[in-house]
This record gives C-alpha cells, sequence and structure tokens, in this order.
C-alpha cells in the first residue's frame, strides 16, 4: 500500500489559525483583568508623587480605620528580600527611606472594594522632603555627582575598541542623534490575582506576564518563601512587548494576600500602568562614520547615552545591545565605541521591542544616509555596497554564523513597486491633516527613505535562556506543556503546528501555562519560535522515535527503516505500516525535552567576544507625504523584506510584521512620553498617541526564506525586527520630503515646519 | 455613598435590573454586576474602544455612558453576537482573517466593525479604516482587521 499524499492541515508552513481566536472572538477568553474569586480582595498601591525625596514619615493609621480596608503594608512589611530586579536587584519592593521617581510605590493596601482601597490611598499621610532630581543622563556619567542610590549612577559603561584607532575616512560624516521614551502600551494593563494557601505556607498567582520562572525566582525571594511554594500560571495577556518582563504587581499582590489569607485581586488603571512598567530607554548618541570616496565604511566611532531612569531593570543588556549594533549590517573593521547606561530621576526604563538596537539603529541608519549624501551615490547602494554576510566579523571580534541575506533583503525591498503618486483624484483623508482639511494638495511633497537593521536573537553575554517543553502522546491525541508566556504572538497556534508536523497526529491540545514544568525562559528577544519552537519539536521527535520503536517491537522490524511521513509510519520505501493514530491506540509515551541555543560569552574591557547567538536582518522603505506648511506627516507605504530564515506561519508571520511596523511608525511620529523634570506629562491614551488604523500605513512585506543552520526549525524569531529599521526609514523618508535634518524622534510637526 | 438608582437594561435579550450608583458607568455595570467580561477598559480616557458595545444597535464607548442612560434601551455585548452554538459571521471573519493577536481589543473591534457595515453594508478600505479609528489595536498594525472586516462585507 503506497502512501496517499494529501495536503495536512495546520501543520508548519500552513496559516494555521489561532487555536485561542475562539474564545477571543466570543469574548470567552479570561484576561487576567477578568480573575475573580470568592470572598477576594482588591489592592492598591500608594505612589510617590515626587520625583526624588526622602521619606521623613508613613502615617497609616487613618486608612486603617476606613471600614472595608483589611490591611495596609510598608515596607517594612515585606518578610523577604526588600527588594527585586531583573538583572541587579536594586528596586525597593515598597520605598523605605527615599523614593526615587514619580509613581514608586510606597505602600499597599486591601480593601473590600476598589473605591475602598481609593479612600485609603488617600487618608495615608506620607511625609516628603523633596529633593532636587537628577533628570539630566550626562551628569549622571560625572561621578562627582552625588550617587541617587547605594549603587550608584553608572549602571554599566561598555566601550568597543578594535582596529585602527586613529583610522581617519576620505569621508567622514556626524551627528548626533537622539530619541524620546516610547511606552509599549499593551492595551490590557497590568492585572493579578493572588490565592494565598492555607496557613500562608505558599501563594498561587495569576498574572499576565513574560517569564513565569523568572517572576517566580523574585517573588519567592521578596516573601522568603521556597520557589515551590510559589506556584505561576499564566493569567490572559493583553499584549506585553517587553512591559511585563519586570515585575510590578507580582510581589505586592502576593504580600497583600498572604497577609491578609484572603484572595487579593491588582489591575492598574491605564495611568497607574504608565508608572507601572518600564518604557523603552531614551537614548543620545553621537557618531562618526569614516568610509572611502566611493563609500565603503571603514570605522565608525560612537557615544551611546542611555537613559535608565531610577533603577536598572534591563539597562544593562539594552546597553550592550545598543553598542554592539551601533555599526548596523554593514561590514566594518574599525570601532571606537563608548557606552553608558546610567541612572536618574526618571522613570525607569527597561525592555522594549527592538531592545537597545532600535536605539542603536536610528543613529547608524541616519549615519548612512549623510555617508551616501556625501559620497554622491544613492541610500540603496550605499547600503549594497556596505552589506554584511555570513563570515563577516562585528566590531566585537564575533563572526556572523548565521544566514545574512543583506543585500538581498536591500533588492527585495527596492522591487517592490512603489505606491501611485498623489494626483489631484486623491481621497483629502488621505493625505497629512486628514479630515482636518488643512493641506493644500499642491503643496504636499512626497519623500522615500530607507532603513536596514541586524537584530540578536535570544539573550547574550553568557545567558543560558533554555526552553523546556513536554510532549504526551496518547491514543492518537497529543498534548503539549510548556511555560511559554503566550502574549499575543501566536506560539500556541505555532506549537501545534509543530506537533503535527513531526508527529502525523492532527489533534494538538496545550496544557495550562505555568511554572509545573520547567523554564521557558522569556517571551522576549524575538526567541520562543527558536527556543520553546525548539523544546517542543524536541520532546516531539523523542515521542516519534518511542511510537516508532514500539511499532518496530510489534512488527519484528529494525526501527531505524521506519519514519513518519504524513499521519503514517512508512518503511524505507515509503509503504505505510501504520497510521500513528493507530500506532498509539490504548498507548502513552510521554517525554520532556530541554533545549538550549548554542553558547555566549562574555565582552571584554575593549567590548572583545562572542556575545550574542545569532543574528536576524531586516530592510524597510518607506515613503511619505509631508505638509511643511503644518508639520504634519502621512506615512503612505511601507516596503519591506525579511530574513525569516523559514515561514512557518504566512498569516501569523504578517501579523508580527504589521504589527511590529505601526509600532515603529509611533516612535518615528507619534509616541513619546513626555517627562520634565523627573515629572511624567502624559500619562493617558489622550495625550500619549498610538497609531489608529488610519495612521497605519500600507504595507508590502517579503520574506527572505534561507533557513539558519543553527534554528532548530531553520526559522529566525521575526518579532523584533519589524519595529526597528522602520522609524529611520520613516525620518530619512521626512528628511527626503523637507530637507529638514531631523535627527530625533519622535520626529513632532514643529520639528518640521518652525 | 450616593443614592442608588434601579435600572432595568436589556442585555443580549435578557432582561436584567440593578440598583446601582448614579455614577456608574454602562461598562462596570456589564462586568461588575453582570460578570459580563468580554467587554474589555484599556484606557479609562474613551481613547481605545475596547469597552465599544451596541446601544440599540448603534456601536457605543460604554465607558462613555452610564448605566442610568441605558436604563430600558437595548445593550448588545460581544458575548451575545452568537446565535446559539453559531459564531456571528464578523467573529469568524476575525478568526479566519487573524485579525487578533492578544485579543484585548477584539470585542470592541467586533462591536464597532457590525455597526460599520450596518452602516456602510460595501465599504472600502479607507471607509473601514476611518470607522474603526477609534478603536486601538497593539499587536496588528490593523491590517488583519482591516481585512477581516472586508471579507465580512463581501461574504454577507
Amino acid at each position: 500500500m503506497s502512501v496517499k499524499t494529501r495536503t495536512r492541515r495546520d501543520i508548519l508552513g500552513t496559516s494555521a489559525l489561532r487555536p485561542d481566536a475562539v474564545p477571543k472572538v466570543q469574548g470567552k477568553f479570561a484576561f487576567s483583568s477578568d480573575l475573580w474569586a470568592e470572598n477576594m480582595l482588591w489592592g492598591a498601591t500608594l505612589r510617590s508623587p515626587h520625583a526624588y525625596a526622602r521619606i521623613v514619615s508613613i502615617d497609616t493609621t487613618a486608612a486603617w480605620k476606613i471600614d472595608g480596608v483589611e490591611c495596609v503594608l510598608t515596607h517594612e512589611d515585606v518578610p523577604g528580600k526588600p527588594t527585586y530586579g531583573l538583572i541587579a536587584s536594586d528596586q525597593p519592593v515598597l520605598a523605605r527611606d527615599f523614593v526615587r521617581y514619580m509613581g514608586e510605590p510606597v505602600v499597599l493596601v486591601a480593601g473590600d472594594h476598589p473605591e475602598t482601597c481609593r479612600r485609603a490611598l488617600a487618608a495615608i499621610k506620607v511625609e516628603y522632603e523633596v529633593l532636587e532630581p537628577l533628570v539630566d543622563p550626562e551628569k549622571s556619567i560625572d561621578l562627582s555627582v552625588p550617587p541617587i542610590h547605594p549603587d550608584g549612577n553608572l549602571i554599566r559603561r561598555q566601550q568597543i575598541i578594535r582596529g585602527d584607532q586613529s583610522l581617519i575616512g576620505e569621508v567622514v560624516v556626524e551627528g548626533n542623534y537622539e530619541l524620546g521614551m516610547q511606552d509599549q502600551a499593551f492595551l490590557g494593563t497590568e492585572a493579578a490575582l493572588a490565592l494565598p494557601d492555607p496557613g500562608g505556607t505558599g501563594v498561587e498567582l495569576y498574572v499576565a506576564t513574560q517569564w513565569l520562572h523568572e517572576d517566580r525566582g523574585q517573588i519567592a525571594a521578596c516573601l522568603n518563601l521556597p520557589e515551590d511554594k510559589v506556584r505561576l500560571v499564566l493569567g490572559g495577556v493583553g499584549g506585553a512587548f517587553g512591559a511585563r518582563e519586570d515585575i510590578s504587581l507580582q510581589v505586592h499582590s502576593c504580600l497583600l494576600a498572604l497577609r491578609t489569607s484572603r484572595p487579593v485581586k491588582m489591575q492598574y488603571s491605564r495611568q497607574e500602568s504608565f508608572f507601572g512598567h518600564v518604557h523603552r530607554h531614551p537614548a543620545r548618541i553621537w557618531m562618526r562614520h569614516h568610509a572611502t570616496k566611493d563609500g565603503r565604511l571603514l570605522r565608525v566611532e560612537a557615544r551611546v547615552v542611555m537613559d535608565g531612569g531610577a533603577y536598572a531593570s534591563t539597562s544593562s543588556a539594552v546597553l550592550i545591545n545598543a553598542v554592539t549594533h551601533v555599526q548596523g549590517p554593514y561590514k566594518c573593521e574599525h570601532a571606537t565605541v563608548d557606552g553608558y547606561a546610567v541612572r536618574t530621576n526618571n522613570p525607569p526604563c527597561g525592555a522594549m521591542r527592538g531592545f537597545g538596537v532600535v536605539q542603536a539603529c536610528f543613529a547608524h541608519e541616519g549615519q548612512m544616509d549623510k555617508l551616501a549624501l556625501a559620497c554622491g551615490i544613492s541610500p540603496v547602494d550605499i547600503r549594497l555596497i556596505n552589506a554584511m554576510e555570513t563570515g563577516d566579523r562585528l566590531i566585537t571580534g564575533q563572526t556572523i554564523l548565521n544566514s545574512a541575506p543583506v543585500a538581498q533583503c536591500i533588492r527585495e525591498t527596492a522591487e517592490i513597486p512603489m505606491p501611485p503618486n498623489m494626483t489631484n483624484d486623491t481621497d483629502v483623508l488621505a493625505i497629512p491633516g486628514g479630515s482636518g482639511l488643512t493641506a493644500t494638495p499642491s503643496k504636499i511633497r512626497r519623500g522615500i527613505g530607507w532603513g536596514v537593521s541586524i537584530k540578536n536573537l535570544m539573550y547574550s553575554e553568557g545567558f543560558d535562556d533554555f526552553s523546556t517543553a513536554r510532549c504526551t502522546v496518547e491514543d492518537g491525541r497529543v498534548s503539549l506543556k510548556f511555560a511559554t508566556s503566550e502574549v499575543g504572538q501566536g506560539f500556541v497556534t505555532l506549537a501545534p503546528q509543530i506537533a503535527r508536523t513531526v508527529l502525523g497526529l492532527d489533534e494538538v491540545f496545550i496544557e495550562t501555562i505555568d511554572t509545573g514544568i520547567g523554564s521557558a525562559g522569556s517571551t522576549s528577544a524575538s526567541r520562543q519560535t527558536w527556543m520553546s519552537g525548539g523544546a517542543v519539536n524536541g520532546a516531539c521527535k523523542l515521542v516519534a522515535t518511542n511510537i516508532i520503536a514500539e511499532v518496530a517491537k510489534m512488527r519484528g522490524l529494525d526501527p531505524s527503516t521506519l519514519q513518519i511521513q504524513g499521519t503514517d509510519i512508512v518503511d524505507l520505501s515509503g509503504n505505510a505500516v501504520e497510521s500513528v493514530v493507530a500506532a498509539t491506540k490504548g498507548k502513552r509515551f510521554s517525554e520532556t525535552y530541554e533545549f538550549h541555543h548554542q553558547p555566549t560569552g562574555e565582552l571584554d574591557e575593549n567590548g572583545q567576544g562572542d556575545c550574542h547567538t545569532a543574528f536576524a536582518f531586516v530592510a524597510h522603505r518607506a515613503v511619505v507625504d509631508v505638509d511643511p506648511d503644518l508639520g504634519l506627516v502621512k506615512v503612505v507605504q511601507i516596503a519591506t523584506a525579511q530574513d525569516v530564515g523559514r515561514v512557518l506561519n504566512p498569516l501569523s508571520l504578517l501579523g508580527q510584521v504589521e504589527g511590529g511596523i505601526a509600532q515603529g511608525l509611533g516612535l518615528a511620529v507619534m509616541e513619546e512620553i513626555i517627562v520634565e523634570n523627573g515629572r511624567v506629562r502624559n500619562p493617558s491614551f489622550t495625550d500619549y498617541l498610538l497609531p489608529t488604523a488610519l495612521d497605519a500605513p500600507d504595507v508590502i512585506a517579503r520574506y527572505v526564506e534561507v533557513p539558519d543552520p543553527y534554528a532548530p526549525l531553520g526559522a529566525k524569531g521575526v518579532g523584533e525586527p519589524p519595529c526597528i529599521s522602520v522609524t529611520p526609514a520613516i525620518v530619512a523618508a521626512i528628511r527626503d520630503a523637507t530637507g529638514v535634518d531631523l535627527l530625533r524622534v519622535p520626529v513632532r510637526p514643529q520639528d518640521i515646519c518652525l | 455613598m450616593s443614592q442608588m438608582i434601579k435600572v432595568a437594561i436589556t442585555v443580549n435579550g435578557q432582561h436584567t435590573t440593578a440598583m446601582v450608583e448614579p455614577r456608574t458607568l454602562l461598562v462596570q455595570y456589564l462586568r461588575d454586576n453582570l460578570n459580563l467580561t468580554a467587554t474589555n477598559v484599556g484606557c479609562d480616557t474613551s481613547s481605545c474602544g475596547a469597552c465599544t458595545v451596541h446601544l440599540n444597535g448603534e456601536a457605543v464607548k460604554s465607558c462613555t455612558i452610564l448605566a442610568v442612560q441605558a436604563d430600558g434601551e437595548n445593550v448588545t455585548t460581544v458575548e451575545g453576537l452568537a446565535n446559539g452554538n453559531e459564531m456571528h459571521p464578523m467573529q469568524q471573519a476575525f478568526m479566519a482573517n487573524h485579525g487578533l493577536q492578544c485579543g484585548y481589543c477584539t470585542p470592541g473591534m467586533v462591536m464597532a466593525a457590525i455597526s460599520l457595515v450596518k452602516d456602510i453594508p460595501n465599504p472600502t478600505e479607507e471607509d473601514v479604516r476611518i470607522g474603526l479609528e477609534g478603536n486601538l489595536c497593539r499587536c496588528t498594525g490593523y491590517h488583519n482587521i482591516v481585512q477581516s472586516v472586508l471579507a465580512y462585507a463581501e461574504g454577507k
């Protein structure tokens, strides 16, 4: 009997639909904000109104007296470690002697209703001695400025010194670039429900997070509980983009639950959310590029200053990403780079999609355009001349071993047709100013700009961010267990696609995502397709081997002559021996697999070392229309070709690409948390503007498929690259349209027209 | 505590009644009184549209309507769209076209989209974008949402 080939649904390479789309479109999907428990209390947080102040006294007496208030906690009530943090444990669970940023948590309350909690917060008296905040990152570098934290004001400095330090190019261009503070602005604000174990011996926390096990470790330390007494279950996550990698309300909700012996729910309002999570680092980057007169890049010089805000979060890793990506996806032998991540009394900054590379890319792409202009060649040619290839060395000395189709990304992007020119018939709503009817169509100027980027995938600097998965097959049915946070990116779609492909079984079920299995690492750094995909793939392959061994034993065959093809187990001639469903009838197979990526190392004092494990590349071309009178911009089209290794789910991939581009557009022309002397001025969606359906440009995407030899599925992570070089591409297009040398994002109307 | 007021609102075809504070928002009534948690709150400033429901068949942001304003009226949430076990074709269109990722905006987006296509039965892409401008999505970049709505309108 020969195998009938039939197209199988929902395997790798197909646009399998999200399994959670069914509850999500019906409103049956439980987000963390929907959680509820019998006898539940609400928790709330009193936050600092000052950017920097000494706490003189905290008086909670009046709050305790309010009817319905069950608990009021200060720093004295933290039973374990008084601080937490992802890399350095430097952030107090509750402020003790100083508050170091506006919005820092000081007191917690639990009450029978959110209104009760609000009244209790209002009744707490905190006396502050207000201090002059340190808000200029340059001052934080100066060691003579008094530290605002015992760990000092300099979080990390990293230099990269490579090659000839005195080399001067025939062509030299330089620029000072600046990026404002962007917010992840996920739509579902922070929310969690903590359920105490009887006797306070442990706690179960349902929470929207990117990394269950990391949270667990930090929570357990602060609660002074063994890790196995803290169980985390993923609550429905309404987007993440980096903002859920740090602790926000996790420790607080558990503290309140353990003290009251009752379930406690916490949920931030939108305003509180702006203060409750870290943001994208604002940065100032000076760069000088040296090249031959025909445009070949020889040396980059850079000085990078990133404002980490009051607490370290992942600032040290964000800095390393910035300085090690500052050359861009271009060949370059010589480098002189000096980078600083510093502490200030501004809001804490940490992970956001792109993680330091967004900042570096805005600078290096601005430089490439300056270089093109100085050398008299086109923005496309300057990038093609210098395009990195597999085998090239980075300025850290690391050799790129991954597929690196940079030139192909650029060429394929360039081949995408341009949008039609504006005509007299163009809908007025499609031009800058839209329904405001503010623009004179004849005065609108069109511009074209380019951006190309390199992004590291997974974690770096020796960190082994492994992922774990278990595959169980019983009666022809697969169940998968992992702790991988589904934040919207679609791992719950991909994991069953992998299982169907490897095992030849169609019915796949995902078990509860919780800490009941080993860590999956974080849903960040474009890493889950590679890492958790690798873990699921590994576990499924082990089970497949066991199934084949069983069939071989039963039938007296050599297992090495059998394999799974389609939905059958076939022999060397391709003849079906048995279907996988039949072979697993009445049997159970289960295997757990831990996937590790290629190891990475540290950087030395000169910034030399193989600190990253893999890279992905992307090119963006932006077309914009600008009203130079009012400084209004309409992004007309983004063309992109992305290095994805292999397309595993076309529709899901397109969603990542289009969503990332919208966020990059936001940084280019709309989004900024405005901070004045440490005070956040726009913590709401009326004042912090997000792209709408009308702002989102036409996106034409192509995928460059060069399977990566190190990727378990041949596929690279795709989450971050879309949002990285689109920002400089849009700004370059605005420069092209206006002739204004725009060096800061977001570009504001006044930057263009005044 | 301010004086409580009785409201009677038909929600998803069911008669509901409760004593509420005058300041109670319709979205609070739906979520807290009726435990209909599909309707999400994303912003508190009427900016995001996650809380969009139908009031007498028209899309409204339920954070901009007081429960007392809906007294005696008909409210439909995304929970009330399905016909028995059969999803509303707009729900099916969002599924089939990958019109969602995290899904937080989805209930509001679906309700706004149905109202939009009721007003403009054969919308252009531009019509859809204008019609959904008041509903924010942070994940998708809107393209697959727009495609979902166009697919629904074409398939009606």
